[in-house]
């Protein structure tokens, strides 16, 4: 499988998860949107950027705590808890999230 | 993913109509040839896969004897056909256990029975073409090994050891599961099914300390790597990364802090969960639990205790001394292994813990069975433990607590709709589908009693039920762990 992000073909995995994470670039969270029928606003690119950052830094997402934490910090406690978080990414903050911002995804029983 | 229904919950549960083929569609991703290379099978469909698959079962007819009894015994009577969570939501009559076990047996019978080798249309013998061994991938991936029919088989045949030995040979041949064979390698390669490094866990665990001060005012900790620790907790790696799980394992730091337990998380065994089981294949299950010994002799502890971990336990139960025993280096006043639910419910018994029932008020809770536990596993030191002890520590917790019906629990329960490997999106279908009869028996006491809450101790069930339970007009919080409720009601500090 793959898609087509400002002319480059990127390969993906059968879930349509990027295969080569270095491919990533903005415009792959929004064809990947799109492809889902959703708009990306200013909301979802905090937790997008987020996941890229914490997965520099640990090449893991985070655990649904520390992302509900950290989005709570940046946007205010009222968006610091997971049906905030679903309401942005309703296929689950850890799976659609990630597959948007070039992560793998989670795997185990989660 | 192709769209499908879910299916209607019912005034009374119903037995429904057989569907030949229903779901004939349904398969789960083949595992790439890295996943494969990592558990020591090959990585694609091998050249003389006939003469390999039935080379392999013919190794597994003679190393596990089980096996062939199973597929000799079955006299057809029919008990057990409506007992599969999967026959009971998909109406595919492969479903029927007995037909699942036929797909296999048909093979064995025209390969190792004198009758089959000579005539095979007489007793239902066939060949292994390419279109059984599909067959096979489809159909053993619609089988979470929960073994309810087995309670029912008048000759305690057991589904699950025959879909087992199915995967092994699948595996054998090339043909492994994505799912399942990647997460075992991530177990080898990081320590535990999510692939969660050293440095993250630790991270985590360092904001779960946080977090709990700031809710309780206690510095309630929970340690990684510590030397010296007399506890070794082994958990799904699920407790640390998802929701309701991480509920629990604040849960079980509570209970050691209250107790004033010492004990440790191993970042090298940062994974409960046995995925070898899963695809039957000895040789990884064994590699997998070698891991927690290694771990425990490391850090020198003195008990292994479990965290809420359905098939886990039974791996920890059932085989852990034959696969990476002995465990003579260990405290011999307690069992070797001990689940969490026996900790607290020993130190709830001895008056150690005071539980503020009240706190869980806002809650009406019932408790699901977890398949592992409830049929190959047992608590505590009475017949049946596994069944008292998590409903007494519940108790000990709630003022509101009701059984769903008793055909649907205890060893009669069934199966969340998700376990045996089978917890990946690539199934979604069948997850939803299987999850009916549950979801069913869960409708009645929302109904009758008003129940609000199912409690869990397994990690897939946890997750399995937060995603399908909006499936059936259910809210994904109303799945908790069952230390989230002793979390809840514990009274930390010194004693009154």
């Amino acid at each position: 499988m793959s898609i087509e992000v400002n002319g480059k073909t990127l390969q993906t995995d059968e879930e349509g998860y990027l295969a080569d994470l270095n491919d990533w670039e903005p415009g792959v969270a929004e064809v990947m949107a799109n492809v889902d029928g959703y708009e990306l606003t200013e909301n979802h690119w905090e937790v997008i950027n987020f996941l890229r950052e914490y997965y520099e830094e640990y090449q893991i997402a985070p655990a649904v705590r520390v992302l509900t934490k950290a989005i709570g910090k940046k946007l205010g406690k009222d968006k610091g808890n997971s049906k905030y978080l679903y309401e942005l990414f309703p296929y689950g903050p850890a799976k659609q999230a990630c597959k948007y911002a070039g992560l793998p995804k989670p795997t185990g029983c989660v | 993913m192709a769209k499908f229904e879910t299916p209607a919950l019912k005034e009374y549960p119903e037995i429904p109509v057989v569907q030949p083929g229903a779901m004939a569609h349904s398969r789960p991703f083949v595992a790439a040839a890295g996943h494969q290379a990592a558990l020591g099978f090959p990585g694609e469909l091998v050249d003389d896969w006939q003469a390999v698959a039935i080379a392999k079962m013919g190794e597994l007819l003679g190393k596990y004897r089980s096996l062939p009894v199973f597929l000799d015994s079955c006299v057809k009577c029919g008990a057990c056909t409506d007992k599969c969570h999967y026959f009971l939501g998909t109406g595919d009559p492969k479903n029927m256990p007995v037909a699942r076990q036929d797909l296999l047996r048909k093979v064995y019978r025209r390969y190792f029975t004198f009758a089959g080798k000579h005539f095979p249309k007489l007793v239902g013998a066939v060949d292994l073409s390419k279109e059984v061994l599909d067959d096979w991938y489809s159909y053993y991936h619609q089988c979470s090994e929960c073994r309810r029919c087995s309670v029912f088989c008048p000759y305690g045949i057991d589904t699950a050891e025959i879909t087992m030995a199915a995967r092994d040979i699948l595996d054998s041949v090339g043909q492994g599961q994505k799912y399942s064979n990647e997460i075992i390698g991530k177990v080898f390669k990081i320590g535990n099914n999510l692939g969660l490094p050293g440095p993250a866990l630790e991270d985590t665990l360092e904001g779960l300390e946080e977090d709990v001060e700031d809710e309780t005012g206690v510095a309630v900790r929970y340690p990684l790597d510590e030397a010296g620790a007399e506890v070794l907790l082994v958990t799904p790696s699920a407790d640390f990364f998802a929701e309701p799980h991480v509920d629990g394992l604040i849960g079980y730091g509570k209970v050691f802090h209250q107790a004033g337990i010492r004990w440790t998380l191993s970042s090298y065994a940062s994974e409960a969960a046995n995925f070898g089981l899963f695809i039957g294949s000895y040789e990884n299950m064994r590699k997998v639990a070698l891991r927690i010994r290694k771990a425990a002799l490391d850090l020198g502890v003195k008990r292994i205790v479990f965290g809420e971990c359905g098939h886990a336990w039974r791996v920890a139960y059932s085989f852990l001394n034959t696969l990476a025993g002995p465990f003579d280096f260990l405290d011999p006043r307690y069992p070797v292994p001990q689940h969490i639910i026996e900790v607290t419910h020993d130190l709830i018994q001895r008056g150690a813990l005071t539980l503020d029932k009240s706190a869980n008020d806002d809650l009406r809770v019932t408790y699901h069975d977890s398949c592992n536990v409830a049929r190959a596993s047992r608590m505590g030191t009475m017949p049946g433990g596994q069944f008292v002890l998590p409903r007494e520590v519940i108790k000990a917790c709630c003022n509101h607590f009701y059984d769903m019906s008793p055909d649907t629990i205890h060893e009669s329960t069934f199966c969340c709709g998700g376990g045996g490997g089978l917890l990946t999106d690539d199934l979604m279908e069948l997850r939803v589908k299987g999850a009916l009869p549950r979801m069913q028996a869960l409708k009645e006491v929302v109904d009758k009693h008003g129940v609000t809450h199912m409690a869990a101790i397994c990690a897939i069930c946890k997750s399995q039920f937060s995603k399908v339970l909006p499936y059936y007009g259910f809210t994904r919080d109303q799945i908790v762990s069952v230390h989230q409720l002793v979390s809840n009601a514990i009274v930390l500090g010194s004693k009154q």
